[in-house]
């Protein structure tokens, strides 16, 4: 049997291990060039999620972390899809997320930011896309925080978004940031992305059409993974 | 102009950064949200196959270990069947086994270690066998695109000979980088190497 391989990464579009600019990848990238590989069935498989694995209220983190009230700031819906870079949707994928509170801490015993903790905002969340590929997030937008890179260097809003897609090849941690921030071309680490089009794939877009008026507004935010070839197998009659 | 194709493109990595635990390790980080932290068993009780602990750190280019580095496994079956139906002989995988985890290096030491069954050998491509392995994922703060890799077992040494991506290293010294040390029954010590001397041979999946 022939494998149905994912498309060629297209590294053009992708960060490299080594950007002067984001100083903890100079130590932390491979200077050898990596190793090219023919997909076998260890690559166009990959673990698969079920409904087991995911809490009723994992996708609110508004309500997911409550020690007795709701967290402070500004309540917003992320929404969008998973998709292939063949444009079809990616059903019943586990998306993973984990971001600051409002004032930019996060909960974690290394943050050591003075943004206040909030005692009701854990910070992370996860869900399955539906049968269309889409996902459905409640939570507070963070706030921006510094870093030690340069000495006034500023992390955008952003929250980490986490996909597995229906292989291992298609892996994807990604970063979404928020329309209209200033902080996002001045970020080391958005200046590690090559491609100027691809920093704006990374931009959620503000949607005022799927906002709750009088709860929420909402952002709308697309991923996109490796596509698989649809080259026609003997064994694939119809297509895949 | 030529006409458009149809293709999206894929979305940009960026880095895990240095709170990766708390997405997706969040038991780890200190707190319980969720009831169920994923990845924590590769093979749960009862799926043959010969129990391994692998072991090991993961080593900066100034050999520092990294203490903030979080791994995914993915791995077949003790027959080399991996449970997705991308995998022809999949309704043969074992019950109940997952073949996918997560390990996470300690906070202090950087050693990770976590426990599984060895998988058998994995059909390749054009009828060639590939040796027994594991497919691993870093990520961390400080990579910007999650790095593959794989490991092998020590035992196999005539599989390895005949394994095709060993066998594509052009240079043999590194196919060493690829293959975990034995160091007790069915223990195994596997470091990696981001950079530097004995840097670990990277795949581009
Ligand atoms: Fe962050």
């Amino acid at each position: 049997m022939k494998p149905a391989e994912f498309y060629m990464r297209d590294r053009s579009l992708q960060p490299p291990a080594h950007h002067p600019g984001y100083k903890t990848s100079v130590p932390r990238s491979p200077r050898n060039a990596l190793l090219t590989l023919q997909q076998t069935v260890s690559e166009i498989t990959g673990p698969t999620f079920g409904h087991d694995d995911i809490g009723a209220l994992d996708n609110d983190l508004t309500l997911n972390f409550n020690h007795g009230g709701l967290p402070v700031g500004e309540r917003i819906i992320l929404q969008g899809r998973v998709l292939d870079e063949n444009g079809r949707p990616v059903p019943n994928t586990l998306v993973e997320i984990w971001q600051a509170n409002a004032s930019g801490r996060y909960r974690h015993k290394k943050d050591a930011y003075l943004g206040a903790l909030d005692p009701n905002f854990g910070g992370c969340g996860r869900t399955l896309t539906d049968a269309n590929g889409h996902y459905f997030f409640r939570t507070i937008k963070p706030g921006p925080y510094p870093w030690l890179n340069y000495v006034n260097s500023w992390r955008p809003a952003h929250i980490h978004v986490s996909v597995f897609g229906t292989s291992f090849s298609q892996r994807l941690i990604t970063q979404l940031y928020f329309e209209g921030d200033p902080l996002i071309l001045k970020c080391p680490i958005v200046q590690t992305i090559p491609d100027q089009q691809a920093v704006q794939q990374l931009i959620a877009a503000l949607d005022l059409n799927s906002a709750v008026p009088m709860d929420c507004l909402a952002y709308k935010f697309d991923i996109v993974l490796r596509g698989r070839r649809s080259t026609l197998f003997e064994n694939r009659l119809e297509g895949n | 102009m030529v006409q458009a194709l149809p293709y999206l493109r894929e979305s940009a990595s960026q880095t895990a950064g240095p709170y990766v635990h708390i997405g997706l390790a969040p038991g780890a980080a200190g707190f319980h949200t969720f009831e169920t932290e994923l990845g924590q068993t590769l093979a749960p009780e009862g799926v043959p196959g010969l129990r391994v602990t692998i072991e090991g750190q993961v080593f900066d280019g100034l050999g520092v270990p990294i203490k903030d580095v979080l791994i995914e496994v993915w791995q077949a079956d003790a027959n080399g069947i991996y449970p997705h139906p991308e995998d022809p002989r999949a309704a043969d995988c074992a019950p109940g086994f997952r073949g996918w985890g997560r390990v996470i290096s300690d906070f202090d030491s950087g050693l990770f270690r976590f426990e599984t069954i060895k998988p058998g050998p994995v059909p390749g491509r054009a009828g060639r066998e590939q040796a027994p392995h594991l497919n691993l994922w870093l990520v961390s703060r400080g990579i910007n695109i999650g790095l593959n890799t794989r490991m092998y077992f020590p035992e196999d040494t005539a599989a390895h000979a005949a394994d095709p991506v060993l066998g594509s290293i052009e240079q043999r010294a590194r196919v060493a980088t690829l293959i975990a040390t034995a160091t007790g029954p069915s223990t195994y010590r596997f470091d990696i190497r981001l950079q530097g001397e004995g840097e670990t041979v990277f795949i581009d999946v």
